[in-house]
């Protein structure tokens, strides 16, 4: 058990080297020069060698990704060109809002998706199921903003249940925090429960044709517990690997419903820095989303070897 | 057991079992009827596609739902009428007073529970005793199966189990709660012999202790000569003949059953060893394969699976190498046609090491050392036609298309196929037709050593009795030195002239078939000849 | 192919499909307006007969703007689909032939899967200027990798088949083998992994137009459209709910087409997430 572990962190050692080697390269080996492209078309030639100086852009390249390397594995990510703020700094400022909306949206989609997708292939084929499947389709065809923007008109706009717009932190009462949460939370969890229960209803489906399956119907076990205790443990192997798959998707997603619901997190910190082109705040930004996807499978590995004692060898 | 007097546990009456409507025939098992007694195992035979696995699971009523359904006829356990019976009583009859075993033991336990959970379950489903009294009963269950370390093995899971620690789990569990009825589906085929051996031997115990009524599906004869009380013989959905196990295996009455017994090889030898005087095609010197298992970071694990196994085949000699799963056989076979490399020694072939060419030198000699796989569904490419597979090869040499054709043609004819066979597919020949295509293929290069790996394992035994006589005849005609791997020891008396018996990556004992089935000489070939079902009987 | 054709997913996401591709392709006579025309009497109108779509703040007609974008979001997607299967077709056929290659792509591969695609083609983009050849090559890049894993995969399983061994053993060169054996193998779950590329592609080009990091914004594509309906939301919603419902509609179709594609051509990919 502490060798899969240990093994497991060792190899993230590797996936994350890449993401640096990356996140370096997205900034040098791009078309012409980029601290012109940084400064912007109406920079003078005087802004650009500043730019230069600051980013250490005159220096070798190996010895560019070496300073930059060290500096982040000191936790160093750099300064905001827009801003003039430690990027660290600002990363740290809008965590906890899209830690919120990201964990709201994963225990909403987990509640409601396993036990649909279960249901639908339990009774694969019937109106359950074929609804369930109609709109998870549809689910998927719809860009989540708008979606947003539909619950917007209808639950703000039209019904005035619930604010439009905006955060509120969780320091300020639980209350206006919850409030605020509902739609973003909801909008984005959307496409992830039609992914969430299409998982789950084609593995259970799956563990439903197996022997062992058999062999419990031969000792006489009700339905119930036949898919409780047989059928949901196996399955859900296949459902958990593709929650830490669509971690990616949910950042995407956070960074979309951020931008509608105007919530101060890092999607839209993500937005704004592309948009002012401020580089250090991007790579930071995509260096953390990328250690947290990293961390989220580490999670999923030793989710694996709670469900599946083969694993644990 | 038996209730009243005179009344079989179980009574079958012209059972019928419809298939979907698409398919090859309207009912998968028609009109069949038998009686199974308390205390007395009725073997049910027949070949695949004989509809014996879908009676044993109608009596159960385990049949898939939505592609198979009773029709017609009538089930009776202790004179009540299964078909009649709704869903929770049939539940609550289920592993109470019938259970089932299966042939699958790697697949047929839940992966993911304990087997000592598993077999607790029985009881927790029909809510009888207390969990201490569970905890107790599943130990004593596991120590009348002959389970070792009982205690600790109930908290173990099935990957952590052998094959035959799993069946006997299995076992456990099916007789867990004394049923009248016990249904057990080709229990042994996916064991070892030596394994199968005392799996029928436990089987057989906790049977006569109980009085317990067995339908016991198997399309091996061996088995049925072993454990049979009665035989019920089963073709194409219909019961053929039916009797005591003597009656039927001395003096069968059907053709059919005839046929089936004469294809049964037997494990007397019928070679002389006769061609010990020519040159050698094939010589193996103290080969050896290590498997280097493990990742990055985790110490590596090695796997010998050939240790330093020397044999020589000559020409128009067929060598029988027999052992059990995992005794590295095939692995020999694999390293000798070089689809993997061996780790040490050499592979002589017309004189030549190719143990370790590389592959541009190794090319020319490929085409002397041809190969039969053992499953004939996955040795051809679905997607080329027999044309295309029997040309690949002498086109890669550089015979000319049409000489190719015509050649493939020429075997075809041999192997006993004709020639509207190389326009057609794959997918649309029996597997024995298929297994014939891939040995046109393998002659089609003119190969001097013919390797052939489990080559009717997969097939049905009167299929596999004309599979073997082709073997012998080509080899005979091109006069190939073949190298036949085998778990199978009845087929090596018949195919082989010299054996060669594998155990644990070693050699353990080689020489004329008639010498080594005769008089034993290792423990383990005494082992293995001892456990073959069907032994004197057949 | 009879299946194919007999697959109510298929059918239905072909007629679909086919009823979005023939307005993109009619869009000048469909539209009947230039979608860059801008009339600013007519401006923030809403559905009316000379503008059955309504029009945005400079007086564009949506309808025309819709059925334009139908054009580029189409052309993004196949050309996202083709340039993602290429690289992963190559990338995916040496990796599961060449022990040695294999580690380090595959470590590679992991690497960018760990990078969020929207992030990363959002900082491709920002980097190398707005074109549509860069929005293509920057959504591509992040799908490589699971094109890359299904080959490799389904080459890995293939060399193991005993046909391809025999083809080994019958004296079958490298090339002969990969093009006789094992590409066709591979066709199937591509085609499928192809048209949820294809999907997806759409639905990432929209998100990147709508965050502003997308085509130049002069294009009239579906996300650009939607980009200019948000600040007139509450006043004129008919801008993005046009555009949006017809990408949803598309993409709909294409992941029709992919789940009956799926089912018919490649049991073994049921399930599998996207």
């Amino acid at each position: 058990m502490t060798g899969f572990l240990l093994q497991r962190l060792l190899a993230t050692i590797p996936v994350m080297a890449v993401v640096a080697v990356v996140v370096f390269l997205l900034l040098h080996l791009g078309p012409g020069d980029p601290a012109a492209v940084i400064a912007g078309d109406y920079a003078t030639p005087e802004d650009i060698e500043r730019i230069r100086d600051r980013l250490g852009l005159n220096e070798p390249l190996h010895v560019q990704f070496l300073t930059w390397i060290g500096q982040v594995l000191t936790g160093d990510l750099g300064i905001s060109i827009f801003s003039n703020l430690p990027v660290a700094q600002l990363i740290a400022q809008r965590v906890e809002p899209t830690l919120a909306l990201s964990l709201g949206t994963l225990l909403v989609t987990v509640v409601v998706a396993v036990p649909l997708g279960v249901a639908a292939a339990w009774r694969a084929g019937a109106w359950l199921d074929r609804c369930l499947m109609g709109g998870a389709a549809l689910a998927f065809a719809v860009p989540v903003f708008v979606i947003g923007y539909i619950l917007i008109y209808v639950f703000a706009i039209k019904l005035a249940w619930l604010p439009v717009q905006g955060y509120s932190p969780l320091a300020d009462g639980a209350g206006p925090f919850l409030r605020h949460l509902v739609l973003p939370v909801v909008a984005l969890s959307f496409v992830f429960i039609a992914l969430i229960a299409r998982v789950t209803r084609a593995s259970v489906l799956e563990v439903l044709g197996e022997d062992y399956i058999r062999t419990a119907r031969a000792k006489g076990v009700t339905t119930f517990r036949l898919l409780r205790r047989h059928a949901l443990r196996p399955a859900l192997v296949p459902v958990v690997t593709v929650i830490g798959i669509a971690f990616a998707l949910l950042v995407g997603g956070v960074v979309v419903t951020e931008s509608v619901f105007n919530i101060p997190g890092l999607g839209r910190l993500t937005v704004d820095s592309v948009l002012r082109r401020d580089y250090p705040v991007i790579q930071g930004l995509i260096l953390v989303f990328s250690a947290a996807y990293v961390i989220t499978n580490l999670v999923v590995d030793l989710l694996y070897s709670v469900l599946d004692p083969r694993i644990r060898g | 057991m038996t209730s009243a007097a005179g009344r079989p546990v179980l009574a079958i009456r012209d059972l019928t079992v419809a298939l979907p409507m698409d398919a090859e025939r309207a009912h998968a098992v028609e009109g069949v009827s038998f009686d199974v007694e308390a205390g007395e195992i009725v073997c049910l035979v027949g070949e695949s596609g004989s509809g014996k696995s879908v009676t044993a699971q109608a009596v159960l009523g385990l049949l898939p739902p939505g592609q198979l359904r009773v029709t017609g006829g009538a089930i009776e356990l202790e004179g009540e009428d299964l078909r009649a019976a709704p869903a929770a009583r049939l539940r609550s009859l289920r592993g109470r007073a019938m259970a089932m075993i299966f042939q699958e033991p790697m697949t047929a336990l839940n992966p993911v529970l304990t087997v000592g959970e598993q077999v607790r379950e029985v009881f927790v489903t029909h809510g009888l005793l207390s969990p201490a009294e569970r905890r107790e009963r599943v130990i004593e269950l596991f120590r009348s199966v002959q389970l070792p370390e009982p205690e600790r093995l109930v908290n173990t899971y099935p990957h952590q189990l052998s094959g035959g620690q799993r069946q006997r789990v299995m076992i456990a569990m099916a007789f867990a709660l004394e049923p009248a009825l016990l249904v057990a589906d080709e229990p042994t085929t996916a064991l070892d012999v030596t394994t199968q051996a005392r799996i029928l031997e436990i089987m057989r115990t906790i049977q006569r202790a109980r009085g317990s009524a067995v339908l016991f599906i198997t399309h091996d004869f061996g088995v049925v000569a072993d454990i049979a009380d009665r035989v019920v013989v089963m073709r194409t959905g219909k019961v053929v003949e039916q009797g005591p196990r003597d009656a039927i295996l001395k003096s069968p009455q059907h053709p059919y059953t005839r046929m089936l017994l004469e294809a049964v090889p037997s494990l007397d030898p019928d070679a002389d060893g006769g061609a010990s005087a020519s040159a050698a095609a094939l010589e193996v010197r103290n080969l050896s394969k290590t498997f280097a298992g493990g990742g990055w970071f985790r110490r590596g694990r090695t796997v010998e699976a050939v240790r330093d196994v020397s044999l020589v085949v000559r020409k128009g000699e067929t060598l029988a190498v027999v052992g059990e799963s995992g005794s590295g056989k095939s692995t020999l076979a694999r390293c000798a046609v070089r689809l993997t490399r061996a780790s040490s020694g050499e592979i002589l072939l017309a004189g030549e090491d190719i143990a370790q060419l590389e592959a541009g030198a190794l090319r020319p000699y490929r085409r002397r050392i041809q190969m039969v796989f053992q499953d004939p569904f996955r040795s051809l490419n679905p997607r080329r036609t027999v044309a295309a597979a029997l040309v690949e090869g002498p086109v890669n040499y550089g015979v000319p298309g049409p000489e190719a054709l015509a050649r493939a043609k020429r075997l075809l004819g041999l192997v006993g196929l004709g020639d509207d066979a190389l326009g057609r597919y794959p997918h649309q020949f029996s597997g024995g037709q298929r297994q014939r295509i891939c040995i046109a293929r393998a002659l089609a290069l003119e190969p001097d050593v013919l390797i052939a790996d489990e080559p009717v394992s997969a097939l049905d035994v009167s299929v596999q009795a004309q599979v073997l006589d082709l073997l012998a005849d080509v080899r005979e005609r091109f006069e190939l030195a073949m190298l036949f791997i085998t778990h199978d020891l009845r087929v090596a008396a018949q195919v082989a002239d010299r054996v060669a018996v594998m155990s644990k990556g070693e050699i353990v004992e080689t020489g004329p078939v008639a010498d080594v089935f005769g008089s034993p000489q290792h423990p383990y070939s005494r082992a293995l000849l001892a456990a073959a079902p069907g032994r004197g009987r057949l | 192919m009879n299946a194919i054709r007999r697959n109510r997913s298929v059918q239905i996401g072909m007629a679909l499909l086919a009823l979005v591709a023939a307005t993109a392709v009619l869009a000048p006579p469909l539209a009947g307006m230039d979608p860059l025309r801008m009339t600013p009497e007519d401006r923030l109108s809403s559905p009316v007969a000379a503008h059955p779509f309504g029009t945005d703040m400079f007086g564009r007609d949506i309808l025309a703007r819709t059925l334009h974008g139908g054009r580029v979001s189409l052309s993004v997607g196949l050309a996202v689909a083709a340039a993602a299967l290429a690289a992963g077709l190559g990338i995916g056929l040496v990796a599961g032939y060449v022990r040695a290659v294999d580690r380090i792509v595959m470590r590679v591969m992991d690497g960018i899967m760990a990078i969020p695609g929207i992030l990363l083609a959002i900082a491709l983009i920002a980097l190398s200027g707005a074109t549509l050849g860069t929005v293509v090559v920057a959504i591509a890049v992040p799908e490589v990798p699971r094109v890359v894993r299904l080959v490799r995969s389904v080459v890995l399983a293939v060399r193991e088949e005993p046909y391809v061994e025999a083809a080994v053993a019958a004296g079958a060169r490298l090339p002969r083998l990969l093009v006789r054996h094992v590409l066709p193998n591979t066709l199937a779950p591509l085609i499928v992994q192809g048209s949820y590329v294809c999907a997806s592609a759409m639905i990432v080009e929209s998100i990147l137009g709508f965050l502003g990091a997308g085509m130049p914004p002069e294009v009239p594509s579906w996300g650009n459209v939607m980009a200019e309906g948000r600040t007139f939301f509450q006043i004129a919603p008919w801008i993005l709910f046009f555009p949006g419902a017809f990408l949803a509609v598309t993409v709909l179709s294409v992941n029709l087409l992919g789940d009956g594609l799926r089912d018919t051509l490649d049991p073994r990919l049921r399930g599998r997430f996207q």
